[in-house]
């Protein structure tokens, strides 16, 4: 397990605003614009994310964040920009493609497979399974194997996210926060190297609350990139390395928690600056 | 009205080859929305295509029966892919109303006249299945049966070939269900972007299933062509796709057995209604209503039926309730 | 409620069992037999009646059949095997004679019928006098007929305005078709508007929306030839639904629960009673009212029709969170009940209104008119001016179009969105019925006009944006020239599927329409 010191040496040198430039990034993002009918969601000039840390992205509502999420993951498309991925050009790939790039995303609104058992959500994760072909799945005896190993890595993960007692039933049947567990445990059945949160506190059950937050400090740990969305302020400065903070679509402040909590913009921005009313 | 003899012969109906025909069709349907989500509304025109592609090679080219199969099929791959590259990059709705539209459009083409020569117009085409009855092994007048339900040689074996092949299908159908691929086809009907944000290719995978569904739609009409011998345009209104969702509702859709079941009841019920309403009809208990109406009528009650069972049983016949209920978007 | 269920039908089948009675000829599924249908060559949808076809075994008549008003006809044979059909010459209407083909020589044709085949034998029939022509050499006509000629003219299927053959040079002729393009197109948008508007307020598609055309369509029918029993009887039970409806929509926040569902109870059934009571009275209330009378009783019956199925269909539906893939379900359900009950209520017959259908015809430049055409167009750009003023500058207006806009959103500013939404199939019952009567003006009336506009609407709305008005009314008229000018280089048949192909391409490379904005469709 690394300590926080070391997280502190990955953000050394990272000066604390807009658009900087980090010792060692795993997302680049450049000039990425999208707007809907005239008006602009996401200007995005310059973003850069830090291999091996926890990185917020804050704002009020409304400033772009999951639009912003959507666009890097391939679930919209841009108007322009492009963005790398480990030093791979992602941008204008589809979804599955920036999935199997190595950045897996969750969502909002949890979308767990409702009708699917909860050990199918799991084993729908894991990649490079050669029964998912429409040929190979006639060949049982061929994937079969194959699907033993990952039904065993997926108990493990379930074990983790404490869903080994819910693996046969119904993922529809799941609580909220359970929901959430559930989620980021497929997702890290795919073995991402940047794993992307959508608001994962959202709708949870405070009592699941310190789980998760426990579940995300230890994905860094384990040496896999975190970028998250969340609106509870508490939560982010307590385990975020850096934050970025969006209004209005534009990277308007970028730090540690500690500049953040100082910096005048971005208090105006939450609050509502007297001149944009 | 002798109730016996409406319920023999709507028994025989409930096995017979035209059950037969909409049970392959509905597989193809279970397989599109019953485990996928895909609106496919236009069932017929898959249908359609294979009939007339077996027709056409039988009848203008002189081709062999099995020749005019793979043509068949070949001309559903092609449809296919027409329809599903277009829409299903989109929202659902948007291939229900794409697929409705194609199959009328298609009949309308196909009728037209300036595609006679090829598909007889409105006419149709006759003598379709002499290639494919001279490999019948019963006596082709003789009957075979037990009691009231008996069937000819003739179509006993159209029965026995089409029965097989919805075996086949099932067959099919609950090996790529059990597998992988079934686990992503199922992920994609709960929720395609969840499936897409863990690197599964849902395009492709819809893509898939559109085609293997429409192959088997394309395979019932190619049966369709041998049952009847002759295919007439008109025969393929889309009141067959709405069938097909009877059927496949009524069986239950996401199960394998559903569209066989489905199949059989629905063919049960509209023999048994039909039988009923001639009867009334003959006492005169029908004041109102010529024989003509009886045909609109069933098709009314068919409409009925829909409605009905999405509302109070949307599991059919061999469903399960509470997983149908679990989905609440 | 099961168990009720089954005894009701236990009880239904005991009654039936102990009933005596002859044996249903229920037609067996392994019998032989012949059957075909004789068409009009110039419309084939139309059959011709009174055709006399008999069966020869050797030299026995052993069946003969008729065909019926639909040119249907059926024999049933005793046993496979070789047989000669004859049609008789006598029975065949003088314009026409029996095409010669491959099979039918001289009226007559020797088929073999093996076990348990319904064979159909085609016995087509074409012009007496191109029979004339082609067949045996007459001494008046050495010359043959085009063969082209036979086939070129002939109608696309229920499609008479393009029947209507239009000649001349190309530039007239293109002038001319757009006219009727735009004709088509006005109908479609016309028709249109509801259906996304329904889209747009409620997520949902209405398949069933070309049956509230052909709805609007077959009532003006009904009112302007004469309403007798079955007239007032449908005046009556929607009457009633009116009623129903509208006690909910005003009183439902002003009087208690018992007494508003007290009110829509009797009043249905009042209705009911009313309706039993006209119906049987029958042509005792007879009465009739000019076309436009018939007209305005089609739009207000249609709006009923669609305020009715929104209270008493959709909204319960939609607060037991039914999916809207299973609504979709329910709706295409719904048109095939709306569709066969206009069947059997209305009859199977192709009918048009009367008196407007051969008018002098007015030349203004290059295209001539009949002045029904010039009504239709007047009239639907009224009406179509008329929405757009109510939906940009009336308070329902702009909160139909806020609805469609966004609709938890406008649910959040305080707007009643139930209500609005029957507002909504209102106007759209409304304007779908007021199409329907348009078509039937150029076109012939039956049961399945409806479902056939259907194709074009859904190609007009996708083509404008789905869910905005203006959209469908774009997408209306784009669709209805496209169809019509197409004509011009490709058969009529092929209308249709123009416009399906201008569906396709649009979502290929603009899936949110002309007028939609753009948003993540997929």
């Amino acid at each position: 397990m690394s300590s926080d010191e070391t997280v502190a040496d990955r953000m050394a040198g990272a000066a604390a605003a807009p658009g900087s430039a980090k010792a060692d990034p795993i997302l680049v993002a450049d000039g990425v614009r999208r707007s809907f009918g005239g008006l602009t969601a996401v200007d995005v000039g310059h973003l850069e994310v830090q291999r091996g840390t926890i990185t917020a992205l804050i704002g009020p509502n409304g400033a772009g964040k999951s639009t912003l999420f959507n666009l890097l993951t391939g679930f919209d498309r841009v108007d322009q920009g492009t963005w790398s991925f480990d030093g791979r050009r992602i941008s204008g790939k589809r979804g599955h493609q920036v999935a199997r790039a190595g950045m897996v995303r969750t969502f909002q609104l949890t979308k767990a497979l409702t009708r699917l058992s909860v050990l199918d959500n799991m084993l729908l994760g894991a990649t490079g399974q050669f029964g998912e072909g429409i040929a190979g799945a006639f060949l049982r005896p061929v994937w079969q194997r194959q699907e033993r190993a990952n039904t065993e890595r997926a108990l493990e993960l379930l074990e983790r996210f404490k869903l080994i007692a819910k693996r046969d039933d119904m993922a529809g049947s799941l609580s909220g926060g359970q929901r959430k567990l559930l989620e980021m445990a497929r997702a890290l059945m795919t073995d991402p190297d940047m794993i992307m949160l959508d608001e994962p506190m959202a709708g949870v059950n405070p009592a699941l609350v310190q789980s998760l937050l426990g579940h995300i400090t230890s994905l860094r740990d384990e040496g896999k990139t975190v970028l998250f969305v969340e609106h509870d302020m508490d939560v982010i400065m307590g385990i975020s390395d850096w934050i970025v903070v969006l209004a209005q679509g534009q990277v308007i402040a970028e730090g540690r928690p500690s500049d953040i909590r100082s910096n005048q913009q971005v208090i105006d921005a939450y609050l509502g600056s007297p001149e944009e009313g | 009205m002798d109730i016996l003899s409406i319920l023999a012969d709507s028994t025989r109906s409930a096995f017979g080859p035209v059950a037969a025909v909409y049970a392959l069709a509905a597989i193809g349907l279970n397989l599109h929305f019953g485990y996928t989500g895909l609106l496919n509304f236009g069932q017929v025109g898959f249908m359609l295509v294979g009939a007339y592609g077996v027709g056409i090679s039988v009848s203008v080219f002189q081709l062999p029966v099995l020749v005019g199969f793979g043509i068949g099929l070949l001309c559903a791959l092609v449809l296919a892919l027409l329809l599903g590259i277009p829409t299903l990059r989109l929202r659902a709705d948007y291939l229900a109303i794409t697929t409705i539209a194609a199959g009328e459009v298609i009949r309308l083409i196909y009728r037209a006249d300036f595609v006679e020569p090829l598909t007889g117009g409105v006419f149709g085409m006759q003598n379709l299945a002499s290639g494919f009855r001279r490999f019948n092994p019963f006596e082709s007048s003789a009957r075979y049966g037990f009691g009231d339900i008996t069937y000819t040689g003739t179509h006993l074996w159209t029965m026995v070939v089409t029965w097989s092949l919805v075996l086949v299908m099932v067959g099919v159908v609950w090996l790529l269900m059990h597998s992988p691929w079934g686990r992503v086809i199922k992920g994609i009907r709960e929720d395609e972007e969840a499936v897409r944000s863990l690197g599964k290719d849902v395009f492709t995978y819809k893509m898939q299933v559109l085609v293997l569904g429409g192959l088997i739609g394309a395979l019932a009409g190619c049966m369709m062509a041998m049952h009847q011998a002759a295919i007439q345009p008109d025969q393929f209104k889309p009141q067959v796709t709405f069938f097909l969702w009877v059927i496949l509702l009524l069986g239950g859709a996401g199960r394998v057995f559903g569209p066989v079941l489905g199949a059989m009841a629905f063919w049960f019920l509209m023999d048994f209604t039909d039988g009923v309403l001639r009867g009334m009809g003959s006492m005169g208990w029908l004041p109102f209503l010529d024989s003509p109406d009886y045909g609109a009528l069933q098709l009314a009650f068919a409409g009925l039926m829909l409605v009905l069972l999405i509302v109070f049983r949307p599991q059919g016949l061999i469903g399960d309730r509470k997983e149908m209920l679990i989905n609440v978007k | 409620m099961r168990t009720r269920f089954v005894t009701v039908l236990l009880a239904l089948i005991t009654a039936i069992l102990v009933i005596p009675g002859q044996a249903a000829t229920a037609d067996e599924q392994g019998g032989e037999g012949l059957h075909g249908q004789i068409t009009r060559p110039e419309d084939r949808d139309h059959g011709v009646e009174g055709i006399v076809i008999s069966v020869f075994q050797g030299g026995d008549e052993i069946a003969a059949a008729e065909t019926g008003p639909d040119g249907m006809w059926e024999v049933e044979l005793p046993e496979p095997g070789e047989y000669r059909v004859v049609v008789d010459q006598e029975s065949i209407p003088s314009e026409f004679a029996v095409r010669e083909t491959a099979l039918v020589v001289d009226g007559e044709a020797a088929v073999t019928v093996d076990a348990g085949d319904r064979r159909p034998l085609i016995v087509a029939l074409i012009p007496a006098d191109e029979a004339a022509g082609s067949g045996s050499p007459s001494p008046s006509e050495s010359g043959e007929a085009e063969p082209s000629e036979s086939g070129g003219e002939t109608a696309a299927e229920g499609e008479s305005l393009a029947a209507e053959s239009v000649e001349g040079g190309f530039g007239e002729r293109f002038a001319q078709l757009g006219v009727k393009g735009l004709i088509y197109g006005l109908v479609i948008a016309i028709s249109a508007i509801g259906l996304s508007l329904i889209f747009g307020t409620t997520k949902m598609i209405n398949f069933a929306h070309g049956d509230m055309v052909t709805f609007g369509a077959m009532v003006a029918l009904l009112f302007s030839t004469g309403a007798s029993g079955t007239g007032n009887a449908l005046l009556a039970l929607f009457l009633a639904l009116a009623v129903a409806v509208a006690l909910g929509a005003f009183l439902e926040t002003r009087i208690g629960r018992t007494a508003l569902l007290l009110g829509q109870w009797s009043a249905i059934l009042l209705g009911v009673v009313a309706a039993t009571v006209l119906g049987l009275m029958g042509d005792a209330v007879g009465w009739q009212v000019p076309l436009w009378g018939a007209a305005v009783i089609a739009v207000l019956l249609g709006a009923v029709l669609g305020a009715g199925m929104e209270r008493y269909i959709w909204r319960p539906l939609r607060h037991r969170n039914v999916a809207l893939i299973q609504m979709f379900i329910v709706s295409i359900g719904l048109a095939l009940v709306l569709r066969h009950v206009i069947l059997v209520v209305f009859g199977v017959g192709r009918s048009q209104y009367a008196g407007y259908q051969i008018q002098d015809l007015i030349d203004l430049g290059p295209i001539s008119l009949p002045p029904r055409d010039l009504v239709i167009m007047g009239l639907s750009v009224l009406v179509l001016v008329a929405v757009a003023c109510m939906l940009q500058f009336t308070r329902i207006g702009k909160a139909m179009r806020a609805v469609s806009d966004n609709r938890d959103l406008s649910e959040s500013s305080g707007i009643d969105v139930d209500r609005v939404t029957l507002y909504v199939w209102g106007l759209g019952g409304g304007l779908a019925a007021l199409g329907g009567v348009l078509y039937g003006l150029s076109e012939i009336v039956e049961y399945e006009m409806g479902f056939r506009l259907l194709l074009l609407m859904f190609a007009a709305v996708i083509l404008g944006g789905l869910g905005t008005a203006y959209g469908a009314m774009v997408g209306g008229l784009a669709v209805g020239l496209v169809a019509m000018l197409s004509t011009l280089w490709f058969p009529s048949q092929l209308m249709q599927a123009w416009a399906l192909a201008l569906m396709i391409l649009m979502l290929l490379f603009r899936p949110q329409g002309l007028l939609g904005r753009r948003e993540r469709v997929g």
